[in-house]
């Protein structure tokens, strides 16, 4: 589904990711980790198409299509979603009217009739419920005033309504505690399906006590330096990044 | 957003931008006593019009242009004006069928059709062509609630005593240079009655359009509301694109008597002027209410996004007890347009209250500024006001400037002031855009959540037009 090869990115003048290569099938679950500053949260921005990020070299391909010269909206469109570690505030635009705006662009991008209001309040309800949020929040303007943990789960209520392909989860423990942490976990979970793939990037182990990942990679210097399964996490929570990075170096 | 999709959206075009060819009846170029009394006697006005008209273009004569704004255009030759032209009538007409099928066609293309079975079932619509009222519908319905609604050269004829009683007394013939200008040489406008106690059955709402070259239009808006009337008023512009400034010297007067309340509505689109600032409307108007009765309210809404120069105030005087003030404004000012708009609230009445919402958006080279005033005289014991501004800025080329005076006479007043400017954030358009929405829709929603505020105390009919038409007008913004 999403093949990236030797990807250099930089932000401005500064150098983020240096070689960074990664595949993703249908069905996996990956998880990146590393240390802050590593590029986890860059590479979630470049797939996604930030802009402010450019590619110098390497390629990133998804579904067989190039993604990097797609427009955001498109790759959007296209099935790719970015979980935001900052979701961003939208005063006097309502939840719902936001949540149907993207579900019927996602809709005519795929030649399908666009939902009517009524039919598409009772879907959203419905999705609501099963990310256990108040259906009060789809009244109120996107994330205003909504706390951290809110936040977060309104991003996994968007997962939901969007149903993408590729979901890239960027820090979506941050800020959480336990239960909200096991809340929007538990959203994530039940989104999980053969045809959809998940990257997960996390500075913790604990997201992944949660979301149980089928591979994890430990991104260092803007290269994934290790990979393995799902106990490398564990790994690393005993041990710190430090030793992978002093066995590379060395 | 690439730059090639920006071009295409900066050169879209105007919608209402098209010319009607139609055979007119126009005064000759320029401005002086005989061109106030040919105006007058093609009205065959009574005397006591001309008196005034003339008494108003004396004290034009002595009048010096304003400077204070911050609006910025050349020297405006008002002698090279025309004004005063009208659609040639054949003869009188006696129903709405015998509208010229030419400026029937006009109003259809823009949404405005004149037959009623066609319209919005509950408003009522005078429509306004260059200079004069070309048709109003649903008379007889209203006259049926003692409503009298008709073009203001029908209610000269058919009223004069309203007139002679009302005109004038909320922005008096002295008043400033353009309302000065207007009361000499207005041509027509739409004169709106309700009785003691009726509450008005349907919206009422003025279309105007400006369609003749090198003419200005000078329209007179007068809304009198009895003891216990209610009403609601809006009024929608358009004009061609064309490469001349033209000009737009309105003047509306409102009156409330004891517990009557007036909503007065405004959508100004007119030209705004190509991308480069070439062309545009020049709209230079005074709106005022007079709250003369106890409890008595009006508020105004207006969503200002065309015009090359908006230079606007609608305002409150406050005078009965008791009575309310309100003034809800989105001013958009994109490409080169100038905005200078705002409201005075003049507390007089014990008790008296305001509320002040101004939504100013900057985009392309657009220039914004809310200008307001809030005075309490001193017999205004127990006067509240709340203001509350907010800029939005697309683009670092535009400007948004807040002027407020405030002017507090009485110590038992409590005002309270909140000013806000944001940028349109590159994280809120990347994050609509990561949902699969274009820039344009993107900063289309970013726009119209800055605006619900004011957009929500527009009439359900047109709260959705508003929108449409600020995505309309938004168009070349996003870089």
């Amino acid at each position: 589904m999403l093949k990236i090869t030797n990807l250099h990115a930089k932000v401005g003048e500064k150098a983020i990711l240096k070689g960074l290569s990664l595949s993703v099938k249908a069905g996996e679950v990956h998880a990146i980790m590393g240390p802050n500053g590593s590029g986890k949260s860059t590479l979630s921005y470049i797939l996604a198409g930030r802009p402010g990020y450019t590619v110098t070299e390497g390629t990133a391909e998804y579904e067989g299509k190039d993604l990097l010269a797609m427009e955001p909206e498109i790759r959007a469109r296209e099935g790719v979603f970015l979980a935001f570690q900052y979701p961003v505030e939208i005063p006097g635009v309502s939840n719902k009217y936001f949540l149907k705006a993207a579900y019927n662009a996602m809709r005519k991008h795929r030649g399908e009739p666009e939902m009517d209001a009524g039919a598409f309040l009772k879907f959203v309800k419905e999705k609501a419920k099963s990310v256990e949020m108040d259906p009060a929040f789809l009244n109120r303007s996107v994330n205003e005033g909504f706390s951290g943990g809110e936040k977060k789960r309104n991003e996994v209520l968007q997962l939901a309504v969007l149903e993408p392909k590729l979901a890239l989860l960027d820090e979506t423990d941050s800020g959480l505690d336990i239960d909200a942490l096991k809340v929007v976990a538990g959203g994530v979970n039940k989104m999980r399906d053969p045809k959809r793939a998940f990257v997960v990037v996390t500075h913790y182990q604990r997201l992944l006590d949660y979301i149980v990942p089928d591979f994890v990679h430990v991104l260092s210097g803007g290269r994934i330096i290790k990979s393995g399964g799902k106990e490398l996490a564990l790994e690393l929570e005993k041990k710190g990044y430090g030793w992978i990075e002093d066995k590379v170096a060395a | 957003m690439a730059n090639q999709d920006l071009k295409e959206l900066a050169d879209r075009e105007y919608k209402y931008g098209f010319k009607s060819d139609i055979e007119t009846d126009q005064v000759p170029r320029g401005l002086s006593e005989d061109t106030v009394r040919l105006i007058s006697k093609k009205k065959e006005e009574p005397a006591f019009m001309l008196e005034w008209r003339l008494k108003a273009f004396k004290h034009w004569l002595g009048m010096t242009e304003p400077t204070w704004s911050s609006v910025h255009y050349p020297k405006i030759d008002y002698q090279n004006v025309i004004y005063y032209s009208a659609p040639k009538a054949k003869k009188k007409l006696n129903s709405l069928d015998e509208v010229d099928p030419e400026i029937r066609a006009t109003f259809d293309k823009l949404g405005i059709p004149l037959e009623e079975q066609k319209m919005l079932s509950n408003v009522a619509v005078d429509a306004v062509f260059d200079s004069v009222s070309v048709a109003t519908t649903f008379r007889k319905t209203l006259a049926e609630a003692g409503v009298i609604f008709c073009s203001f050269s029908d209610a000269v004829k058919e009223h004069p005593e309203l007139i002679e009683k009302y005109l004038g007394s909320v922005v008096p013939y002295t008043d400033n240079f353009f309302a000065t200008l207007n009361s000499a040489v207005f041509s027509d406008g739409s004169f709106c009655y309700i009785p003691k106690g009726v509450k008005c059955p349907m919206e009422l709402s003025t279309y105007f359009r400006i369609n003749a070259k090198d003419t200005g239009q000078f329209e007179r808006t007068l809304i009198v509301a009895d003891e216990g009337a209610q009403v609601s008023y809006l009024e929608g512009c358009t004009a061609p694109m064309r490469d001349e400034n033209q000009l737009h010297a309105a003047v509306v007067e409102l009156v409330a008597h004891d517990d009557a309340s007036i909503k007065y509505s405004t959508i100004q689109n007119w030209y705004p002027g190509d991308k480069n600032g070439k062309g545009g409307i020049y709209n230079f108007v005074t709106q005022r209410g007079k709250c003369a009765g106890k409890r008595s309210k009006i508020s105004w809404t207006q969503v200002e996004t065309g015009s090359a120069i908006t230079w606007k105030y609608p305002s409150c005087i406050l005078l009965g007890d008791e009575s309310v003030g309100e003034f809800y404004s989105v001013a958009l000012a994109n490409h080169y347009q100038q905005a200078d708009t705002g409201t005075k609230m003049i507390h007089i009445g014990k008790n008296t209250k305001s509320t002040i919402i101004s939504k100013g958006i900057s985009a392309g080279h657009g220039q914004n500024a809310y200008r307001g005033q809030v005075r309490i005289a001193k017999s205004a014991q127990g006067a509240r006001n709340y203001s509350q501004c907010d800029s939005l800025l697309l683009g670092d080329k535009c400007g948004a400037h807040t002027f407020p005076y405030i002017e507090v006479g009485n110590t038992s007043a409590t005002l309270e002031h909140e000013a806000s400017t944001s940028k349109i954030g590159e994280d809120q358009l990347f994050y609509l855009r990561q949902r699969g929405l274009s820039a344009e829709d993107a900063v289309g929603m970013i726009v119209n959540g800055f605006c619900k505020q004011v957009f929500n105390e527009l009439p359900l009919e047109f709260a959705v037009e508003a929108h449409k038409l600020m995505n309309i007008s938004l168009e070349g913004s996003v870089g």
